[in-house]
């Protein structure tokens, strides 16, 4: 097996292995949602599912800001884009999301002037470089990105840059967690919580869940024996009937998170009142937009977005998928007209979305697991 | 976008206050540190940088684990550094 090759603490991984598998009370079955994409892509690259026992089934929830752009955002950034004086500035992991009418890279193709960067900064530096032309950043992802673009706004602010713009897309954890509980149809006993998120937010905000919902929490940082870890902390919690938020992360996450960081956020953006997630519809208040005071550096001020919503492709579910009612290869599309290379829907698009790590990993475990058992 | 890579803050940027020269992936970068200096960052220090902000203080050994850990991860990882790599932060 590639996990138990490759990984240093073989020993460790399968005492906590046993250690799981002795918390699990017969007969009961264990539902357990990983929150953030690089988790899923964590579990699906070291077969941590191997290691687990049948009870205990991991539920890959909604956090891979790529999977969750709906296709009308997408398509409203090809609109700024295909502008004569824009150059549109976007995350590598966005150029292949299919919009309805094709993806960033395919309207870079027809004309558009879309360009790569690492950084928003980057974006920031491109804009000084062409006063002639408006730079547009394609601004997405959860609270890890959101500091990022409020400090390169506060930064473009200071130096009074008049042709530099977010379209802002940045999505915030906590409702979508809400929405997610709310929802009926998932069993989810629960939650092994961001890593990275919480360095930015914190551990509190994770309370209501604990305290109102009854469901465990517990941060977990990325490597294989962390997420191991934080599964044996979950079932440990259910077992003695305690639902806490814990901190299995403490190397990186301060309880309390990065203040400077939620201080920039606050000072650029505001919630929104309602924002569309692929798959999960539309959330009150889960996403941000730019505030009154930071207008001039708003896309969505700056031009008249047509704005219309798009239904995703209907073979695609990658909304079950993210709500975690099906694995990914229970999609009638996986693997056969949807595949990493020729992506019907976001989860096959990102690395770290469901989808794209099972088809990459996952389906090697499965493949294991069916060759060990007698036909 | 979504990876954290620890880098070691070489030297702190005199001219342009909160930004630091960071060696990420053995190439240096130039990388904003101002959300990370309440706690105090100086050279010899590690960060856990994300989209050319460091949002975290690390110790080495998280950084040696961490960096093992994405060495794992194979294409995502070398298409971050790539990305690194193009980035033009000044």
């Amino acid at each position: 097996m590639r996990f138990v090759d490759e990984f240093r603490d073989r020993e460790m991984a399968q005492g906590v292995a046993a250690r799981i598998t002795a918390l699990c009370e017969p007969g009961r079955r264990y539902g357990l949602m990983e929150i953030c994409g690089g988790h899923t892509h964590t579990i699906y690259k070291h077969g941590i599912e191997d290691y687990l026992p049948e009870s205990v089934q991991l539920v890959h929830g909604p956090g891979c800001p790529v999977c969750v752009i709906p296709m009308g955002r997408v398509d409203d950034a090809i609109w700024i884009a295909e502008h004569d004086d824009v150059i549109l500035t976007s995350f590598g992991d966005l150029l292949r999301v299919p919009g309805s009418r094709g993806s960033f890279l395919e309207a870079k193709a027809r004309g558009a002037d879309i360009r790569m960067v690492y950084s928003p900064l980057d974006s920031l530096k491109i804009a000084r470089d062409n006063p002639d032309r408006r730079v547009v950043f394609m601004a997405i992802g959860f609270e890890t990105t959101t500091p990022s673009t409020a400090m390169t706004v506060l930064r473009a602010a200071s130096e009074g840059l008049a042709n530099f713009s977010v379209f802002c897309n940045h999505v915030a954890i906590i409702p979508a967690l809400q929405a997610i509980l709310d929802s009926a149809d998932v069993h989810i006993d629960g939650f092994i919580g961001p890593g990275h998120v919480s360095t930015v937010i914190g551990c509190e905000p994770y309370r209501f869940i604990a305290e109102q919902h009854g469901r465990p929490f517990v941060v977990a940082g990325f490597e294989p024996l962390d997420i191991l870890e934080s599964i044996r902390m979950l079932l440990l919690q259910i077992h003695e009937g305690r639902s806490e938020v814990e901190n299995q992360y403490t190397r990186v996450v301060p309880w309390d998170g990065n203040q400077k960081a939620l201080r920039a956020i606050d000072e650029v953006m505001e919630p929104r009142s309602t924002f569309e997630w692929r798959g999960l519809g539309w959330i009150p208040n889960s996403a941000l937009q730019v505030r009154e005071k930071y207008a001039a550096f708003d896309a969505e001020r700056i031009f008249t977005l047509p704005a219309v919503r798009v239904a995703d492709p209907s073979a695609c579910q990658c909304g079950e998928v993210l709500r975690g009612m099906i694995k990914p290869w229970e999609c009638k599309v996986f693997g056969t007209a949807c595949t990493p290379e020729t992506p019907i829907g976001t989860c096959m698009v990102s690395a770290e979305g469901a989808c794209a790590a099972y088809y990459n990993f996952g389906r090697f475990t499965r493949l294991r697991l069916r060759q060990a058992t007698p036909v | 976008m979504c990876l954290g890579i620890p880098g070691e803050v070489v030297t702190l940027d005199a001219q342009r206050p909160g930004m630091a020269s960071v060696n990420v992936g053995g190439a240096r970068r130039e990388v904003n540190v101002m959300l990370v200096e309440d706690e105090g960052v100086g050279p010899g220090d590690w960060v856990l940088i994300h989209v050319g902000f460091a949002l975290a203080k690390i110790d080495e050994e998280e950084a040696r684990i961490t960096l093992s850990h994405l060495e794992q991860m194979g294409q995502a990882y070398q298409d971050e550094l790539r990305a690194i790599a193009g980035s033009r932060i000044d």
